[in-house]
């Protein structure tokens, strides 16, 4: 086993599950062997300095490497207990269920409103006009954006501020109602005040569904997660709660990360 | 010790900025001397065009009252209606009848000088409007091409003393020649029109642009979304690449040796012809709509297939609408090239003598590239201004099409 689990941590109920996934790019191992849980109620943090592969492992929860064509998954992860990867999984419906956010925002160039009512609309989640306007309010007022943009919704999503836009990304993906969010740095791009929103938001759904976000910042993983892995050279070093993690790292890896050795 | 004088202040310095602004001054002076040529060269051209095309636009005409109370020509709303009234009109003596009060009233030099197919244009008169045979009615016949070019101060010098008088006593004036819109390809230049070719590049464009639009946006769609990038991507590129640059009249060859193999009774048609400039121009349209496709975010479609879009719903709904300004932008300028193009028409025999405007798709017509050359190549001295009146036509035409596909591409264009 090359990761150390934190010995306090308390089984929950897993999400998604993977055993011992690797990925590869061509020939270049870029995941070696992960194998986590995904608690259904917590937030999940994947730290790691840059190029350590967690935005990789991120990206195989809900197979948008399936994009890259020279990329491979071996080993087995599972939602619900099903295999994503086995044939029979329809990739639609499973990114309907794993939503993600990215790093750059990424608004489609259509209205506010049609940046959240397009993900309902092509699964057939909303019958009617009224419902497709509550499915829309709702997720502007979860993502903490309605108050900002109700007047204007029909304006272009591009010609929101960047917190704002990401935020807008973020009830895009809740629009579908997934069960798991996947966050790909998602305060990367934003200054400090948009960040503190999105943390602040993240909160708020933290418990409605599972999330994972990955981060550079570990003062973010710190703030707004409840589980932790320290991602290092494609092997996933240490899991555990983060308090656990960032008090009482049991690797040295994971010390000198932490400490600001490097990274 | 000295003072350390910083690097960028020192003369050499100051002397190195100096030749840097002289560089860009030059470098401004250059592009500024490039647009002013291309302006001075597109002006003249459309100065000289516009000057020369007038006189396409006009022609030489007769005043001739014909009296059909004296003529005993007959004929009512039923007989005139079918097809042949023409040929009737004709059996009866109406040419003659024409000849007849033309040298009545314009003396026998003068009548001779009448077209010899003016008598055409008073049957048309009759055919739409047949109580003219009831009474006397002046028409404004176009006179000979040799008396036209009399009155234009050319030509032999008893043609010249003609026109002068005829003119003095106002029988003979040159007046606005709208029918020129109107009528097909003639052998005399005062009875020929552009109407003909300009319905036969309409319909060879409408072809070419069902057939190359679509194929060639699929297939750039497919290339650039769908295809694995491998060995025979990459020699399809290649091969898409050449075939943009293959000479036109290859593909006059090809539509000759293929399409006329296949409908070998389509010869000079609009499909064949808009059928061969489709292939010319779906290249333009491929590689134009893969570079259009390339520069749409790939950010764009992970946003949409993490919502969970189909490749089809991401490639629809996403890619293409913000690609199409761009495809657009290839499409005008590869029907622009098409409706331009005359070598591989005249291969396909789209050069014929065509007098009637074709009536649709597969009928014989000709095209106003290949109606300019035909004229260009005339001995008659009144060709010259005709084939300068097509020419602008042809400009209208393809000034109207590009305006059109800049507003479509206009409403498409979007921000991100």
């Amino acid at each position: 086993m090359v990761t150390v689990v934190h010995p306090n941590l308390e089984k929950t109920d897993a999400k998604m599950s993977a055993r011992e996934v690797s990925v590869y790019y061509g020939d270049k191992k870029a995941i070696d062997e992960v194998s986590i849980d995904i608690p259904t109620k917590y937030v999940t943090a994947f730290i790691g300095p840059s190029g350590c592969g967690k935005s990789t492992f991120l990206r195989t929860l809900n197979r948008m490497n399936d994009t890259i064509p020279s990329a491979r998954v071996e080993g087995s992860i599972t939602l619900d207990g099903e295999d994503v990867y086995r044939s029979k999984m329809d990739v639609v419906q499973l990114r309907a269920r794993v939503g993600m956010v990215f790093q750059k925002p990424n608004p489609f160039p259509k209205s506010i409103y049609d940046n959240i009512a397009y993900g309902p609309k092509i699964h057939g989640l909303a019958s009617g006009k009224t419902e497709l306007d509550e499915v829309v309010e709702k997720s502007l007022r979860r993502a903490g954006l309605w108050n900002e943009v109700k007047d204007r919704l029909e304006d272009s999503g591009t010609a929101l501020s960047g917190g704002q836009q990401q935020r807008l990304c973020i009830a895009r993906a809740i629009a579908v109602d997934p069960e798991v969010i996947l966050m790909d740095e998602p305060c990367s791009a934003l200054d400090p005040i948009a960040t503190a929103k999105i943390e602040e938001l993240i909160d708020e759904l933290n418990g409605s569904y599972a999330i994972v976000i990955v981060t550079h910042s570990m003062q973010q993983a710190a703030r707004v997660s409840q589980r932790t892995a320290f991602f290092h050279l494609g092997k996933m070093v240490e899991y555990g709660r983060t308090s656990d993690i960032f008090t009482n790292p049991l690797e040295e890896r994971t010390k000198d990360y932490i400490t600001g050795r490097y990274g | 010790m000295s003072e350390r004088i910083a690097p960028t202040r020192t003369p050499a310095f100051e002397a190195r900025l100096k030749k840097r602004y002289a560089a860009e001054r030059r470098f401004k002076l250059a592009g500024l001397g490039a647009i002013l040529f291309s302006v001075a060269v597109l002006a003249f051209l459309l100065i000289t065009m516009t000057i020369n095309g007038i006189g396409g636009f006009q022609r030489a005409e007769m005043n001739v009252a014909i009296d059909f109370t004296e003529a005993g020509l007959s004929g009512d709303q039923t007989t005139l209606s079918q097809i042949g009234a023409v040929q009737v009109l004709e059996a009866q003596g109406l040419p003659a009848t024409v000849e007849y009060f033309a040298e009545q009233q314009l003396g026998e030099a003068g009548g001779a000088e009448i077209s010899t197919s003016a008598w055409r244009q008073v049957a048309d008169e009759i055919i739409d409007d047949p109580s003219i045979l009831q009474r006397e009615e002046t028409f404004s016949l176009p006179a000979s091409p040799d008396l036209a070019a009399g009155l234009s101060g050319e030509g032999s010098d008893e043609m010249k003393a003609l026109a002068a008088q005829l003119s003095a006593q106002g029988k003979l004036e040159t007046k606005l020649d709208l029918g020129f819109l109107e009528r097909a390809d003639a052998t005399d230049p005062q009875e020929v029109g552009i109407w003909g070719a300009l319905k036969g590049s309409m319909l060879t464009m409408i072809v070419t642009l069902l057939l190359a639009f679509p194929i060639g946006v699929m297939a750039a769609l497919y290339l650039e979304e769908y295809a694995p990038k491998n060995r025979w991507t990459d020699v399809i590129e290649v091969s898409i690449n050449n075939l943009a640059a293959v000479p036109s009249i290859i593909f006059g060859l090809l539509g000759l040796a293929v399409f006329l193999w296949l409908f070998p009774n389509m010869r000079s048609a609009p499909l064949i012809g808009g059928m061969t400039l489709a292939l010319m121009t779906m290249p333009v349209i491929v590689i134009s709509g893969r570079n259009a496709i390339k520069a749409v975010p790939p950010s764009i479609r992970d946003g949409a297939l993490a919502i969970g879009a189909s490749k089809v719903q991401v490639v629809f709904h996403h890619v293409l609408p913000l690609a199409l300004p761009g495809i657009l932008t290839g499409t005008i300028i590869g029907m622009a090239r098409a409706l331009g193009e005359t070598a591989p028409l005249l291969m396909i025999g789209m050069r014929a003598f065509v007098a009637t405007p074709p009536d649709g798709f597969t009928s014989p017509a000709t095209v106003l590239p290949v109606q300019i050359f035909l004229w260009s190549d005339e001995i008659d001295r009144g060709f010259v201004e005709r084939t300068s009146a097509a020419i602008i036509v042809l400009l209208v035409f393809l000034l109207l099409m590009n305006g059109l596909a800049i507003y479509l591409r206009n409403r498409f264009e979007k921000k991100w």
